[in-house]
This record gives C-alpha cells, sequence and structure tokens, in this order.
C-alpha cells in the first residue's frame, strides 16, 4: 500500500488545562495529553468519572484554552472556537424554543442560506435520522433518544469535518444507545468525519472506534493507553459484541482502566468524606 | 369528581354565601340585625346596583377607561422593563453601576407615587398608567434580567458551536429565553397593571371603577362599593382569561410555564 499521509484533523500537544479554584488554588484537570486524531478516524475517549475526558474534548472544540501546550486542527493553530468542529453536547442542548426542523436548519440559516433552502436540507436530516414526520414538535415533545438524533442532524447539517461528542448517549437506555450507536456508524460510513467520542462506557467504546484511548483518573489526570481496534467495518453494535476478537480486546484494556477507575472511585468517595 | 358535580359544589358555595348574607342583612336574630345593611347592604341591592349600571350603560364608559389605563400601563412598563432587563443582563456594569437603584426604587411603596404623579401628571388617565407603569415595569424587569442570565451554558456553548455571532445569539437565544421568562410573569404583570389603574384612580380621578368605587364610598353608598368590587374582580377574570390564551398561544414550546413574581 501507497504510503499516503492523512492530514491530521486534531492534534493535541502536550495540553495541559488547569482551573482556579477558590481563591489562588489551582486545580489541574489533564497534564500533558498527547492525542491526534487522524482525518476520518473514529477515535474513543475512555476514562473514570471525572477524569477530565469532557475537558479534553471541549479544548478540542476551542471552549476552552489550554493552560500549556497546543492545540492543532488540520496542521493550523487553533484561536478561538474551532469552525471546523461540529459538537455534540451530553446535556439538552437544543433551543427549546425552535420546532424540530428549525433546530436542524439554524445551522444552515446563521450561514445565510434561504430559509426555504434550509428547510428543505433540515427535512432531508431529520429523515436520515429517522424523525421526518416529526418536523413540527418542539424538543419537551420528544424523547431523550429523539432529541439526540435531532442534536445529531443539527450538527451534521453543518457537514463538520470534525466530529465531537460527549457521552452523547450517555443519558439514554440501554437499546436506544445501541440504536443509535448503530445509527451514527452509518451515517458516519458515508463521509468519514474526524470523530473524537468521549463515553465512560468501554464496551460502546470499542464497538464504535478504531482507537480507544484510555485516561486516568483526575486530578491530573493523563493518557495512559492507546490500542487499536481491529474489528472489521461496517460493524453492528450489539453483533460484534459477541466476537472474539472483542473480547481479547477487551479483558486487555479492562485490565488498565480497572485500576484507574478504582482509583478515581475511592477518590471521590474521599472528596464526598472531606466535605 | 367529575366538572358537573364540581360546578354545582361551585355554585352551591356563592349560594349559601349570599342567602347567609341576605338572611342576616334582612332578618334580626334575637332582636338585633348581625349584618346592619347600613354597612353591609344585601346581595339584592348589590344586584339591582349592578342592572342598574349596566342598564343604564353608565358603566361602560368607566369599564372602558380602566381597561385603556391598565393596557397603556401594561404595555409601556413591559417594554420598559423587557429593555433594560434585557441592556442590565448583557452589560452587567451597567447592572452593578444601577443595583441599589433599582433596589431603592423597588423597595418603595409605589402607592406613595401616586400623588406625585397626580400632580406631573394631572387627574387623568396618564397618573394612573404612570403608577401601573412603575408596578408593571419591575416584575417584567426582573423576570427577564433572571431569563437572559439563567440562559442554558449548554446552550450558549452548542450556538456557538453552530457558529452563531454574538448578535445571532441574542437574536435566537437570548432574546427568545428573555420573551420566555417575561411570558411566563404575564399573569403578576397584568394584574398589577389593573391595581395601578384602580388605585390611581380611587386616589384622585374622573372617571375609571376606582373613581366610582371612591364615589359610592363617600356617600355611604355600600351597596355601590360592593357592586364595584363585584364588576371590578369579572373584570380582571375576563382579563386574566384572555392572557391565558395568549400565553397558550405564545408558549406552546413551553412544558410547564412557571411564574415568578
Amino acid at each position: 500500500m501507497a504510503d499516503i499521509v492523512e492530514p491530521v484533523a486534531v492534534a493535541l500537544d502536550n495540553a495541559t488545562v488547569a482551573f482556579r479554584v477558590a481563591g489562588d488554588r489551582v486545580y489541574t484537570a489533564v497534564e500533558r495529553a498527547s492525542l491526534s486524531v487522524a482525518h476520518g478516524e473514529f477515535v474513543a475517549i475512555v476514562g473514570p468519572t471525572g477524569c477530565g475526558k469532557s475537558t479534553l474534548l471541549n479544548v478540542a472544540a476551542g471552549l476552552l484554552k489550554p493552560a500549556a501546550g497546543a492545540v492543532r486542527i488540520f496542521d493550523q493553530p487553533l484561536n478561538g472556537l474551532n469552525r471546523d468542529a461540529g459538537y455534540l453536547f451530553q446535556a439538552d442542548a437544543l433551543f427549546p424554543w425552535k420546532t424540530a426542523i428549525d433546530n436542524v436548519a439554524i445551522g444552515l440559516e446563521i450561514k445565510g442560506a434561504p430559509r426555504a433552502m434550509a428547510l428543505e436540507r433540515a427535512q432531508g436530516w431529520l429523515t436520515s435520522v429517522g424523525l421526518g414526520a416529526f418536523g413540527t414538535r418542539y424538543p419537551h415533545m420528544l424523547s431523550g433518544g429523539q432529541r439526540k438524533r435531532v442534536g445529531l442532524a443539527q450538527v451534521l447539517i453543518r457537514d463538520p469535518k470534525i466530529l465531537l461528542m460527549d457521552e452523547p448517549f450517555g443519558p439514554l437506555d440501554a437499546q436506544t444507545r445501541q440504536i443509535m450507536g448503530n445509527l451514527l456508524l452509518e451515517l458516519w460510513t458515508a463521509d468519514r468525519k474526524a470523530v473524537l467520542f468521549v463515553t465512560h462506557d468501554l464496551e460502546e467504546a470499542i464497538a464504535l472506534a478504531d482507537r480507544v484511548v484510555i485516561m486516568s483518573a483526575g486530578p491530573g489526570a493523563r493518557i495512559i493507553g492507546d490500542w487499536k481496534v481491529a474489528l472489521p467495518r461496517p460493524r453492528d453494535i450489539s453483533e460484534v459484541r459477541m466476537e472474539k476478537q472483542f473480547h481479547e480486546l477487551h479483558r486487555e484494556i479492562w485490565s488498565v482502566l480497572k485500576d484507574e477507575v478504582m482509583k478515581g472511585y475511592a477518590q471521590s468517595s474521599q472528596a464526598a468524606e472531606a466535605s | 369528581m367529575s366538572r358537573l358535580t364540581l360546578l354545582f359544589w361551585q355554585l352551591m358555595v356563592a349560594v349559601v354565601a349570599l342567602s347567609l348574607w341576605q338572611f342576616f342583612a334582612t332578618v334580626p336574630v334575637f332582636g338585633r340585625m348581625l349584618l346592619p345593611p347600613f354597612f353591609f347592604s344585601t346581595p339584592v341591592d348589590v344586584a339591582s346596583q349592578i342592572y342598574k349600571w349596566f342598564a343604564t350603560g353608565v358603566i361602560w364608559k368607566h369599564l372602558m377607561i380602566t381597561l385603556w389605563e391598565s393596557v397603556l400601563a401594561f404595555v409601556i412598563g413591559s417594554v420598559g422593563g423587557v429593555l433594560v432587563g434585557f441592556w442590565f443582563a448583557r452589560q452587567p456594569r451597567v447592572a452593578a453601576v444601577f443595583d441599589p437603584y433599582v433596589k431603592m426604587m423597588n423597595a418603595l411603596p409605589r402607592v406613595v407615587l401616586a400623588p406625585i404623579f397626580a400632580l406631573w401628571l394631572g387627574l387623568g388617565i396618564w397618573s394612573k398608567v404612570a403608577l401601573g407603569v412603575t408596578l408593571v415595569f419591575f416584575i417584567v424587569f426582573f423576570n427577564v434580567y433572571q431569563g437572559v442570565k439563567e440562559v442554558s451554558t449548554t446552550v450558549l456553548d452548542n450556538g456557538r458551536m453552530l457558529g452563531m455571532s454574538e448578535r445571532q445569539l441574542t437574536r435566537h437565544v437570548y432574546w427568545p429565553s428573555a420573551l420566555s421568562w417575561m411570558f411566563s410573569s404575564l399573569h403578576t404583570a397584568v394584574g398589577f397593571a389593573v391595581v395601578g389603574a384602580v388605585v390611581g384612580e380611587y386616589l384622585g380621578s374622573a372617571a375609571g371603577l376606582g373613581y366610582l368605587i371612591q364615589q359610592a364610598e363617600g356617600v355611604f353608598d355600600v351597596g355601590a362599593v360592593f357592586a364595584g368590587m363585584f364588576v371590578l374582580s369579572a373584570f380582571v377574570i375576563l382579563i386574566d382569561f384572555g392572557v391565558t390564551l395568549v400565553e397558550r398561544r405564545l408558549l406552546v414550546w413551553r412544558p410547564a410555564p412557571v411564574a415568578r413574581d
């Protein structure tokens, strides 16, 4: 195979993120994290609760500035917000006063697209996330899974080159998560965007991603492992979990992750006792 | 309880209360009138007074004046409250500078302003409108201020990541949020607009429901005072019903509106 150098979509180079808490104390959330996501690559970040996975994602989005280190997007240093990225938030981020179709169309409208055209494209995206008939509903009339679908359409209609996802399926039930996972893979296969997907669920990470990155427990979380997932594509989330290769990889990664999860758990219970 | 049973019991409450009133105001108990008609009038007298007002058409002029004053107070107070609330919320420094004065003005019982307004604006409708505005303004102001301040950071970040400029954020995020909070204070604001109008009329005017009640009181016509109160209650209930209709239309996107005052 010819060596084609794929452009690196997201590159974090020794990024350190610190917050000022209560006066002069400084809390270091992430310490010297280096990570790169190639164009078209699906990378999942897994770590114990509160380890700073979302922080890392916010750095890649440009919502947070690292205290030290560099962020490069397609080989350009990132200044301000990452305009190449679409961000799917963990919490509800839809505009509650807009209908589903208006929520999706807004991404084009603010770029100056004519409303009729924006609505037509939005309808197309709603249909591809399976909500073609729900355009006139307001977010509160939709279920949690449906809101995530609208959120996905809202992000994808702008055709971002990079997709940042912060435990997007976290609040959903197990069945809906699998359906959403398959939907995501299906949409991603159509035009491979670079994806940075944060989750606390190792199984979900292996089933979806090309690479799984493990973070240590915070504070001062580091990246402590990086595994390639060689499972063939296209994958079906529920079927891929039955495969032997999946189990071996899961066991291997879990042996590392387990210690961090216990550490993170001990720290959070200590913190709870101290307060 | 079915709707009909409920309606029946609701009507029963009125019937019993009115009957007792009529009874104790006309039939002496142990040689003494428990509700002397001079002080308490009787339901029949009150009803006939209301009937006379509507039959002669005298009441319409007063109702229209009070309605007009309330509407003006509501519109001016709301527009002012929305604009200033929005401005303060988006400019924390301005808000910080004016904060003690806003608190001071809001702490003042507004009734004491009525004589000043009468002095400045005369006995016509504008002194009543001004009183209503001072009441409505602060309710709307605080709600809008809070609404803009409490826009979910996730929704804001989402807007930014979707590529919204500050102006587009204002239009698509801050503004709808501010308006929704304004509408959730609509009932309270409308109520206060009427209070401002009526209290203003009561303290000095030549027309309006407040004037009618005040006049009746001046000649010890208790029946007309009660009649005025009943008409006023019905008037406010009607306006409130209208507000509910408007609200239902404008806040379809909200699961359950929560009012603050």
